[in-house]
């Protein structure tokens, strides 16, 4: 009868002669960059607007690229235009914040009690479809003509999506991570803290995202609805006043401004908030 | 003496939306210090649900779970846990981090403290390397072993053990095997293990308690297992006998290979 045998071979030899990796040429590897392959999209699309609107040949009705930059330029230099984003900023950033504490506030509540998770559903059941403009007449009333509406209206188009979201987050914790949690006598605030904020953090940064530009846009058109608050306006209201003397450069330069802020937070702030969390746990690619 | 933990009588009942379910019926045995204890039976047989229970996970409806005296009312970190689940590891924590953190929330350790006991464990199951990397960057073994470290780390009163290989493939389940039990040969810690493999019940534990399913019932105990192993043929002596005794009120016997079944 014949025993097995055992053959050894050679191995080894793939490594010394470099097979196991290689580079990339150069061209694939840029091509595989978001960054070089948005950039040249964003050229490409600035240059279809420069040549249509040379073609259409109609600055009151659609100014050339060079056109809005230079009114870009020229409104940067004279101040307007910064301080009337800033003015925006500062508004949105308050109404942001506030939503978000108003929402963590729910959120908990909503976890820890099963009348907070009722009270949370039926109220972004109601809530979340209002458009927050439509609310903009009533805030007017309630609190005049001032910073005070502006913010009203922004702490209710971020409340809702950033709640349902982390509230979702929250539901979507596997039940190992909870039970470990509570292995370890966590309980409470610290409990929700040190394990679900992390552990829904995926879905708690989505809903930042989505509140942070259902917050812009609400915020320029209410701006743009009831301009001016408390002696200067934000970047709605220098839309609005441009076009009212049909300076059309600057009413892009306006628009332009806006779309600018919302591609800077996106992929400065929130691509970073990326990288440094949920990129690097791997719990999203 | 009395024995570091006490299950006395316990019966454990779950709900589902439609019926109440009977996990385990009067289940008693008690686990010495430096005991490697072995819950083995087929699924269904309660073991699980008996072990969080233990854990405190939940309340038996009758009788009484005692660790150190003390009755267990709620989940604690004198009983550590190591799940099955390859997501036990906290994804937004590095592997010191993740064995540091029950280290400084549980036991209150100041940093340092918690650091230089994380480094340590961290060396025993051979991962210094690993140490900075996240969880996803590991394979299910690695994983395993750091929650291993972290349960040890604890220095629990007792470690429970959820099936903790099965989830791995053959040849890693077989040395992680051999490396709990070094790891038992170094600090000689108290273990309640969980597993639905005979011959893995036998390579780990040092006695066994056989359940029978539908509901969870004490079938037998095994002692000394390891004298199994001592002699030739031994332990496929006593992993066959094991297997009759529980399969043996089955019309059809399991024809299915051990190492197979333990994948489950």
């Amino acid at each position: 009868m014949a025993e097995p045998r055992i053959i050894l071979h050679e191995t080894g030899q793939a490594l010394a002669e470099g097979a196991v990796e290689r580079e990339l040429p150069l061209l694939e590897r840029l091509w595989a960059s978001a960054v070089v392959r948005k950039t040249l999209l964003l050229v490409a699309l600035g240059l279809v607007w420069e040549i249509y609107a040379r073609h259409l040949d109609n600055p009151l009705l659609f100014p050339t690229l060079t056109e809005t930059l230079g009114a870009v330029m020229e409104r940067t230099r004279d101040g307007t235009l910064p301080a009337r984003a800033a003015t925006s900023l500062r508004i949105l950033l308050m109404g942001y914040a506030a939503g978000i504490l108003l929402a963590a506030i729910m959120t908990v509540l909503a976890i820890s009690t099963r009348i907070g998770t009722d009270l949370l559903e039926t109220l972004t059941a109601m809530f979340n479809p209002l458009p927050a403009i439509a609310l903009l007449p009533l805030a007017l009333i309630w609190f005049g003509l001032g910073s005070g509406s502006l913010v009203f209206v922004l702490i209710h188009s971020v409340l809702w999506a950033v709640a349902l979201n982390t509230h979702a987050g929250f539901l979507g914790v596997s039940q190992t991570l909870r039970m470990v949690g509570k292995n370890y006598g966590l309980k409470g605030l610290s409990y929700v803290l040190r394990i679900l904020v992390p552990a829904a953090f995926p879905s708690i940064l989505t809903g930042l995202k989505i509140g942070w530009a259902f917050a812009w846009r609400t915020l320029i058109a209410a701006e743009l609805v009831f301009g001016v608050s408390s002696g200067q306006g934000g970047l709605g209201w220098f839309i609005f006043e441009n076009r009212n003397v049909l300076d059309i450069p600057s009413v892009f330069a306006g628009l332009l401004t806006v779309i600018l802020i919302g591609l800077v937070v996106e992929n400065l702030v929130f691509r970073v908030i990326e990288r440094r969390t949920v990129r690097r746990w791997g719990v999203q690619s | 003496m009395t024995a570091l933990l006490e299950v006395d009588g316990v019966t454990l009942t779950y709900k589902t939306p439609q019926t109440l379910v009977t996990a385990t019926r009067r289940v008693s045995f008690h686990v010495n210090e430096s005991d490697r204890y072995v819950l083995l039976g087929p699924s269904g047989c309660g073991k699980s649900t008996l072990l969080k229970a233990v854990g405190g996970y939940m309340k038996p409806t009758e009788g009484q779970i005692r660790i150190k005296g003390r009755e267990v009312q709620e989940p604690g970190a004198d009983r550590m846990m190591v799940f099955q689940e390859f997501d036990q590891l906290l994804p937004w924590k590095t592997v010191l981090e993740n064995v540091m953190f029950p280290l400084s929330v549980a036991r209150k350790l100041p940093r340092k403290e918690a650091e230089e006991k994380a480094r340590a464990y961290v060396e025993k199951v051979k991962l210094t390397r690993a140490i900075d990397a996240y969880p996803h960057t590991l394979s299910g073994g690695m994983k395993q072993r750091v929650a291993i470290a972290r349960g040890m780390a604890m220095e629990p009163d007792i470690l429970l053990m959820d099936e903790p290989f099965a989830a791995l493939d053959a040849l890693t389940r077989r040395r992680m095997q051999d490396e709990l039990l070094q790891l038992w040969q170094d600090t000689r810690f108290t273990v309640l293990f969980v597993t639905h493999s005979i011959a893995e019940a036998i390579r780990i534990g040092s006695r066994i308690l056989l359940l029978s399913p539908h509901p969870g019932e004490v079938k037998a105990e095994v002692e000394d297992v390891e004298s199994a192993a001592t002699t030739e043929g031994g332990a496929q002596r006593l992993e066959k006998e094991i297997h009759d005794l529980l399969f043996s009120d089955e019309v059809e016997p399991e024809a299915e290979d051990e190492e197979e079944a333990a994948h489950g």
